[in-house]
């Protein structure tokens, strides 16, 4: 039983290995192979054939963060919200209709009070 | 490094490289005007030049063997074309699609048209037209993979520099 267990992954092993050596051997044999003649434009970072603009290392506004944040949230909010309103009247015809709807009501304020500290925290301006 | 371009490889093996070369034209398609609509419709199902081993929509320069410069070539893109030519992996090679590509076309006094890609890129096959419908195209590809079957990397490449200074 165990050596069963085991030998699963010999055969994994084997295939990161295959998958290893076929890189290996591609690459290596395709070195040997080709021509190459550059340029000092090959060397240069290919954006459309135009000049590149400003360097590799870039900032964002760190203010998008938040306002990511709190999009993010409201719209997994949307997403659940709507397959619950088409499944709410099956589960009312069963009896658990009220408890459910709670349940939600509960999750929302929860978001509400959430949006609520970030108000008061005055990461909604913008400035 | 590279063998192919050093030592004149055996014939055998030379045959070997050569048709694996031809049959895997990953091409980057420099569409500068109408005629980049010919060479979409040369990629499509009708005429599909997949079956030939074009491959087309390359991701960039970078990774292509074959340049198509379909349309008009401005004197303002030419630096453009140039570069994106520099990027590709060798060997390279390039068709020229269309009058404007050859010559200049119909635009061969206009003050803003250079006088045909070639002056500023090597072109391995020109294909005439105005446009060329998409048989031209499967046949200047035919011509292509018929000169890299029959082409020494040691002859094409004896006449460049072996090293250039990186940028």
């Amino acid at each position: 039983m165990s050596n069963d267990y085991f030998a699963d992954y010999v055969t994994v092993g084997s295939v990161f290995l295959a998958g290893v050596a076929f890189v290996v051997v591609a690459f290596t044999a395709a070195m040997l192979v080709r021509p190459t003649r550059p340029r000092r434009e090959k060397y240069l970072t290919y954006e459309c054939g135009i000049d590149p603009v400003g360097v590799g290392w870039s900032q964002t506004q760190i203010r998008y963060y938040v306002f990511a944040f709190l999009f993010v949230i409201f719209d997994i909010e949307s997403v659940f919200l709507f397959p619950f309103a088409t499944v709410l009247r099956t589960f009312d015809a069963a009896g658990d209709g009220v408890a459910i709807l709670v349940e939600m009501v509960i999750f929302i304020l929860l978001l509400a009070v959430g949006l609520l500290y970030a108000w008061k925290k005055k990461v909604l301006e913008w400035v | 490094m590279g063998l192919s371009d050093k030592v004149e490889v055996p014939p055998p093996i030379r045959f070997v490289l050569n048709w694996g070369r031809k049959y895997s034209l990953w091409v980057f398609n420099f569409g500068l005007a109408c005629c980049a609509i010919e060479f979409i419709a040369t990629s499509m199902a009708e005429h599909d030049f997949i079956r030939m081993g074009v491959i087309p929509f390359a991701h960039g320069p970078r990774q292509a063997d074959l340049m198509v410069v379909s349309g008009t070539l401005t004197d303002k893109m030419a630096p453009a074309v140039k570069r994106l030519y520099e990027q590709m992996p060798e060997p390279k090679y390039v068709i020229s699609f269309g009058s404007c590509a050859n010559c200049g076309g119909p635009y061969w006094d206009s003050y803003s048209v250079a006088k045909g890609v070639d002056q500023i890129i090597p072109v391995d096959v020109y294909v005439p037209g105005c446009p060329p419908r998409p048989e031209a195209l499967l046949q200047g590809i035919i011509k292509l993979q018929t000169k890299i079957q029959n082409e020494s990397l040691k002859q094409r490449y004896s006449a460049e520099p072996l090293t250039v200074e990186a940028g």
